[in-house]
């Protein structure tokens, strides 16, 4: 309404250039436009020409489809981020639900637990379970120790999915979250007092307001899943090759364009095709944080059979929970959900934790635990001019990447808050879809298009990339703290004699300094911890921290990489532990 | 007569069935939150039928109370009865007691239908039979039309009607209501009070009912239970608690009170009087023991201007509230005291600055310790 009153204010003013506030997002769009829609499009514009002979054609298409190996990987990709995703919901439902029930304070802190797996390195999580599930690995060696066999646990389906489900399970819970404290717990209170029992209150009103957030987080996770290649490369065998790997693959070894961009079109229409169905059924809306989703058609038959298996569930977990709390004893069964969480969040956090002590090993192997302690490994990692240069790129371009993606996506989230037009919505969507779109998908692109214009293996280069991937989280902490912000106090600037300008700089800015810290560390963190793009545009030569650590992890495994990964996860979280301090609206 | 003591025993045994137990019974219930205390040990009877409201300002243990009746906060200690059985740890879902939040707390998820038939499926009733009885609510509620819609695309009103048809359907022994009018606007606020009346006549159900409003405790109950400092102050008809208010909180809390704060003495005569800064009121019937500190309570409507009494005070007049229906005219007294007096009809309100004559009876007033 302020923003209403605000525009009314100006339309009032003669004769004076109409600056309305959409203007502000005018940057990011044109930089979208040209660094983010256009390669994707191209791309997948190459994928349906034939190049010799200039004409279209549907033969890759065509190729992919009779190619049984290749039809298989698409097959095996899907069914591998379908089954992350059930995994993450599952896995991730009660530990969301624990953490939404307790006190705001407590739950602050308990959300720390999931933040600091979500931001951690891939790269660090999947070393991290190379060293834990390898053949000569610490379950493998404890085996060993007690006498018991060893187990194969890595380059299988359960390597693949252990490392895919621990890097999608803290995304699950932190979409899940927002919308579960949004809940109104008297909802739940009144079905008790209508004579619902605990598990019919949890399954008829509790778990069904729930469901857009369950719905956001399978969405966002299989997304996620399906542009996935750090894993199974690296934890999974021949038999779990995703998408994403033949992709890069077509483009290093083949330098087959068009047939690369064949295989990100499979990806990104599933991805879309996701989004849309989403979009039907919820509201792309509710991904935000937004608010709930459209009112469903109260006669449509989805929801009565929607219904009905609730209902089903519910009569099935009484008994179910009837007979496990005779069988326990109802003290037990209240103390079930928080060891429940507990166990989750040490899956979460441990294997992190485990490359620490290997990174001072005196061993020139990953042995656990080490033999003796030393800094040998933080010396050859300091020593190394190869290490070096990767580590002071990585911070020049994250810096850069950081502040560019701060001062765009603040302009557009100011311009967001204060606009009332109709292309609001569309607008936030799409500073939302290089989240959507897979990073793979648009690495290769942006890669065909810098490879004509000069900016492959540039530093610049990486800079651009990596703000595109960064926009999204600067303008999701931005546009969070923008929401809270009390616009009546700009109008009050204005009549106390502030210009625009002014005003934006004395008056908005310092009130909403918390998001913008916020969102220039987590564009930091972002591109700190990009590798797609690093891997293509960087082209061999610009090195960055993550794309070292990849070459290395591939070629083979070294307590030096204990040692990086140890810094990397450092340096992230004392930015992570700033930003999520910052984020906090001012009180 | 003084109302010195209560009168609450009587009235109970005038509004009660005879011999039946209560109703609904709490027996020294008591609420703590570690050293903070909720609710002070509180005995309450309500008997089967009676609309009775608690009222008091927020913290005085009202929404306590109804919480701890209805299932949703456990008791420190005490008892619950509910047609003379035990129910103090019976969990909420399986007490017969209906509560009426005071946001609605209408499933955003479900229909108006659906919410209404909500409490009828929990109870294992067949389709046919939740069908019919949700429609019977919907049009006791006069929203016989709206069932298929949900709840945000109802008016604030709208949405109060569904939440007491989702209450009065499944027939609970009692109906607990948590500020259920709140959130309304003063118009919608009185007739919704009417519809509720109504509803309370049309069914028989015993009502217990929460209100920081002491207009709307005084419109719509059989008794009033006014609380503070998480404790009862006083129990009684709404006539009972406005014309002899026990306690000066009393007397403040419910409508305008001129309270004059004094010692009892005896005159030249022998007779009580109030000695207070603005001079010595006359009191009758039975006073408080000679010396004792106490407040004499006069509503506005009972002091009059140049008019008949026998206790006198003057004073200037400082302002005049046009109300509509009623003029005030604010008197400040030589003792520093500020006294509200409705201008007697056909009167033409003084000026500000005039210096007045109050007026009363010494029968009009309460002493309150």
């Amino acid at each position: 309404m302020s923003a209403a009153t605000f525009q009314g204010a100006a339309d009032t003013e003669p004769r004076r250039w109409r600056f309305g506030p959409l203007w502000l997002a005018a940057p990011g769009l044109a930089f979208l436009t040209v660094f983010f829609v256009v390669p994707v499009a191209r791309l997948l514009g190459l994928s349906v020409q034939d190049l010799d002979a200039g004409t279209w054609s549907g033969e890759h298409y065509a190729r992919i489809v009779d190619t049984s190996v290749y039809f298989r990987v698409l097959l095996g990709t899907f069914r591998i981020s379908g089954l992350t995703a059930l995994l993450s919901l599952l896995f991730g439902y009660p530990l969301a639900y624990w953490l939404a029930q307790l006190p705001e304070r407590t739950r602050g802190k308990a959300v720390l637990f999931v933040m600091v797996p979500f931001w951690t390195s891939y790269l660090v999580k999947t070393f991290a379970w190379m060293v834990i599930l390898g053949q000569k690995g610490v379950i493998n060696q404890i085996l060993a120790g007690t006498g018991l066999p060893s187990l194969p646990l890595l380059h299988n389906e359960f390597g693949v999915m252990a490392g895919m489900v621990h890097a999608m399970l803290p995304l699950a819970v932190l979409t899940m979250l927002p919308v579960m404290t949004t809940i109104d717990r008297r909802l739940v209170d009144a079905a008790g007092t209508l004579g619902a029992s605990p598990v019919n209150s949890f399954w008829l009103v509790y778990f069904q307001l729930s469901l857009p957030g369950v719905a956001a987080a399978g969405l966002l996770t299989f997304i996620s899943s399906l542009g996935f290649f750090i894993v199974p490369a690296l934890l999974g065998g021949p038999q779990q090759t995703m998408l994403a790997q033949l992709i890069i693959a077509q483009i290093q070894e083949m330098l087959n364009w068009a047939f690369a961009g064949a295989l990100s079109t499979f990806m990104l229409v599933a991805a879309l095709v996701t989004c849309w169905v989403y979009d039907r059924m919820f509201g792309l809306s509710t991904l935000s944080g937004e608010g709930s989703g459209r009112a469903g058609s109260a006669q449509g038959r989805l929801r009565a059979a929607g219904m009905r298996l609730l209902a089903a569930l519910a009569k099935g977990s009484t008994t179910l929970g009837g007979a496990a709390g005779r069988v326990v004893g109802p003290r037990a069964m209240a103390w079930l959900l928080p060891l429940y969480s507990a166990a989750v969040i040490v899956f979460l956090v441990a294997p992190a934790l485990v490359v620490v002590p290997i990174a001072f090993t005196s061993s020139p192997f990953l042995d656990f635990p080490p033999p003796g302690y030393s800094l040998n490994w933080f010396r050859v990692y300091f020593e190394s001019d190869v290490w070096v240069g990767a580590t002071v790129r990585s911070f020049g371009v994250a810096f850069a990447t950081a502040i560019l993606a701060t001062v765009v996506a603040g302009l557009a989230a100011l311009a967001l808050a204060r606009s009332t037009s109709r292309w609001r919505g569309a607008i936030f969507a799409f500073f939302l879809a290089p989240m959507i779109v897979p990073r793979i998908v648009f690495a290769v692109g942006l890669f065909y298009l810098f490879a004509q214009i000069g900016l492959v293996a540039t530093d610049i280069g990486l800079v651009i990339g990596h703000t595109v991937l960064a926009l999204p989280f600067a303008f999701i902490a931005i546009s969070a703290v923008v929401k809270g912000h009390d616009w009546r106090l700009d109008q009050a600037a204005a009549t106390l004699g502030a210009n625009r300008f002014k005003t934006l700089m004395l008056v908005t800015v310092p009130l909403i300094r918390g998001g913008l810290v916020a969102a220039f560390l987590f564009a930091f963190i972002t591109s700190f911890d990009e590798l797609s793009v690093a891997i293509f545009v960087g082209g061999g030569v610009k090195t960055t921290l993550p794309k070292q650590m990849w070459d290395d992890m591939i070629l083979q495994l070294n307590p030096t990489l204990a040692a990086v990964s140890f810094v990397v996860f450092v340096i992230v979280m004392a930015l992570l532990l700033i930003a999520e301090r910052l984020r906090r609206p001012a009180r | 007569m003084l109302a010195t003591h209560g009168t609450a025993q009587s009235i109970q045994s005038r509004s009660a069935a005879p011999v039946a137990a209560p109703k609904l019974q709490v027996d020294d219930l008591t609420k703590r939150y570690g050293s903070f205390t909720a609710l002070q040990p509180t005995r309450l009877d309500v008997p089967a039928g009676e609309f009775l409201t608690l009222l008091g300002p927020s913290g005085s243990g009202k929404t306590t109370l109804l919480q701890m009746i209805c299932g949703l906060v456990e008791p420190s200690g005490g008892r619950i009865l509910i047609d003379g059985k035990d129910e103090t740890r019976t969990p909420v879902h399986k007490r017969d007691i209906g509560l009426v939040f005071q946001h609605y707390a209408l499933f955003p998820h479900l229909t108006v239908a659906e919410n209404i038939g909500f409490p009828l499926r929990m109870r294992g009733m067949a389709a046919a039979e939740v069908e019919a009885r949700t429609r019977g609510a919907l049009d006791m509620v006069h929203l016989g039309h709206l069932g298929g819609r949900f709840p945000k695309e109802l008016s604030g009103g709208q949405q109060q009607r569904v939440a007491l048809a989702r209450c009065f359907v499944y027939q609970p022994s009692i109906i607990l209501m948590d500020e259920p009018l709140g959130a309304l606007d003063k118009k919608l606020r009185e007739h919704m009070q009417q519809e509720i009346k109504r509803l309370h006549r049309e069914t028989g159900a015993t009502i217990v009912y929460v209100t920081h409003d002491q207009e709307e405790a005084l419109a719509m109950s059989d008794r009033i239970c006014l609380m503070n400092h998480a404790r009862i102050e006083q129990i009684g008809t709404p006539h009972e608690i406005y014309a002899r208010p026990k306690t000066a909180f009393a007397a403040d809390f419910i409508g305008v009170s001129n309270i004059f704060r004094g010692r009892v003495q005896r005159d030249a005569h022998g007779t009580p009087v109030l000695v207070t800064s603005d001079g010595s009121f006359r009191l009758t019937g039975e006073a408080l023991p000679d010396q004792d500190e106490a407040s004499l309570v006069v509503r506005p409507e009972q002091l009059d201007l140049d008019g008949e009494g026998d206790n006198e005070v003057s004073g200037e007049v400082v302002d005049t509230v046009y109300a509509g229906s009623e003029t005030r005219v604010l008197v400040a007294l030589g003792g520093g005291t500020t006294v509200t007096v409705r201008l007697r009809r056909g009167l033409a309100p003084p000026l500000p600055g005039d210096r007045v004559a109050v007026r009363w009876r010494a029968e009009a007033g309460v002493l309150v310790s």
